[in-house]
């Protein structure tokens, strides 16, 4: 993105043309662009893996419920739902992909107590 | 004649007829065609940017359905840091101003950097970024890159071991300097090689290269070769960012896979970072103070859209003060940004920001 004071520059682009990360689903669509898939093409995936539309990937209405329901993070603060890795965990399975920190917790976990 | 209220380059308001802002953009679009020998805009997307610039409206924005994703270089600086880095320096340690990029502001990425953000210096603090970057991977789900900056200007004297190019071009010594660069980028290529490992060990979701060729071809050499490195021995996605629109040759002479670095324009260096082996490119078009904002948008998406149109990886062109039709300021009016941004997505077809 680039330099710029939080609500000028950040805040700004956010509004303007983000996906809204974890309010909808700009996190799992940029796990597929770190995969090297170009926009349309992740929608697509993301949203088909969802069984939701390419419309419903950014409407903080559909994707809060969908992400509780599905219980892979939800952007406000609700005692009970996936956290952290375990919600990354759950989102590596229903994306059918490798996240580094889960496979890491799969090593960590499994590995012998000397 | 009725005036519309736009700005500058330099964020200063400045009252213009709807003839001169479509004046603008054509010759904007225009001048960016004839400097990177790309096509210019479109007449339908010529009439998009008028219509955005003769909005009187505060804030733009791209229609609902055609949103992209955020990636964030210089980490939290913009919280933390000094001015610097427009930075507000709000009372939060690093960790707490990611969880925020990601719940309150909704960020689609997030990543953890040094507050120098230069290799060099990060590299001595390695095991203590790797900490941050490692506890956030617990408590976050966006994914998290590892950022910083080559940055090969800090390896020349007196911030660094080798002979300084910019004192020895003025002396005419020119194959000394080719050989100070060509020592520096080595050591460069290694410390980025060496810092993208440690990220890798913590799990990064990524690594964000960021700032590159901002010393010129050295510096871009030595950062396609680490990311061609770093990325075929560790499967580890990488991020390029450019530091200006065109790489400056101060070597003049060095080549990736055969290409000349020196004077090549975005959609020429897309082909290089691709062979790289990145996964997300982002190309700058820099911001000229002097012409509107309209001009410089124009130019920036004519640019970006060349960029687009010819990538097999996402694109995420630069549009921070100063870049992107974004005014160089250091506090950046939201107005401008908001519609650099979507001109930047509607036009320029960027898959992200």
């Amino acid at each position: 993105m680039g330099t710029g004071d939080p609500s000028g520059m950040g805040l700004a682009h956010a509004l303007a043309s983000s996906m809204g990360g974890i309010k909808t689903t700009g996190d799992l669509v940029a796990r597929m662009q770190l995969n090297k898939m170009r926009l349309p093409e992740a929608k697509r995936y993301v949203a088909d893996k969802l069984g939701v539309s390419v419309l419903d990937l950014t409407d903080s209405t559909v994707m809060r419920t969908v992400r509780e329901d599905l219980d892979i993070g939800v952007v406000t603060a609700v005692p009970g739902l996936a956290k952290g890795l375990e919600a990354k965990a759950r989102i590596a399975e229903l994306l059918d992909i490798r996240i580094n920190c889960v496979e890491r917790m799969k090593q960590k976990i499994g590995a012998p107590l000397r | 004649m009725s005036t519309i209220i736009t700005r500058m380059g330099d964020a200063a308001t400045v009252e213009m007829t709807a003839d001169d802002l479509r004046r603008d953009i054509v010759e904007g679009s225009e001048a960016a065609a004839a400097k990177g020998k790309v096509p210019v805009l479109e007449d339908r997307e010529v009439e998009y940017l008028v219509d955005m610039f003769t909005c009187p409206s505060r804030i733009w924005g791209v229609e609902r359905g055609h949103e992209a994703i955020l990636t964030k270089d210089g980490s939290t600086n913009t919280i933390c840091s000094s001015r610097l880095s427009s930075g507000v320096c709000a009372p939060l340690n690093r960790e707490a101003a990611v969880r925020l990029f990601e719940t309150a502001f909704a960020f689609d990425t997030m990543e953890v950097g040094h507050t120098d953000y230069s290799v060099k210096p990060a590299k001595f603090l390695a095991s203590l970024e790797a900490q941050h970057l490692e506890f956030l991977q617990h408590v976050t789900i966006l994914p998290l890159f590892y950022g910083f900056m080559p940055n090969l200007g800090l390896y020349y004297r007196p911030d660094g071991p080798y002979p300084n190019p910019s004192d020895l071009l003025p002396m005419g010594k020119i194959a000394e300097a080719r050989a100070a660069q060509e020592e520096a980028l080595e050591a460069c290529r290694e410390d980025v090689v060496w810092l993208s490992k440690q990220m890798v060990d913590v799990a990064a979701d990524g690594i964000n290269y960021d700032t590159v060729a901002s010393t010129g071809d050295a510096d871009f050499l030595a950062t396609l070769r680490a990311c061609e490195e770093v990325t075929s021995t560790t499967g580890l996605p990488v991020e390029i960012g450019m530091a200006a629109e065109m790489v400056l040759g101060f070597h003049g002479e060095l080549e990736y896979d055969g290409v000349r670095l020196a004077g090549l324009w975005p959609h020429q260096q897309l082909k290089l970072v691709e062979k790289a082996g990145a996964a997300i490119f982002g190309p700058v078009v820099n911001t000229n103070t002097r012409k509107s904002c309209a001009w410089n948008v124009a130019r920036a998406v004519t640019f970006v859209k060349a960029v687009t149109a010819e990538a097999t990886i996402p694109i995420h062109p630069n549009v921070g003060m100063g870049v992107g039709g974004v005014p160089t300021c250091e506090v950046v009016p939201a107005d401008m940004v908001s519609r650099a941004s979507a001109a930047m997505v509607e036009i320029g077809r960027a898959d992200g920001l």
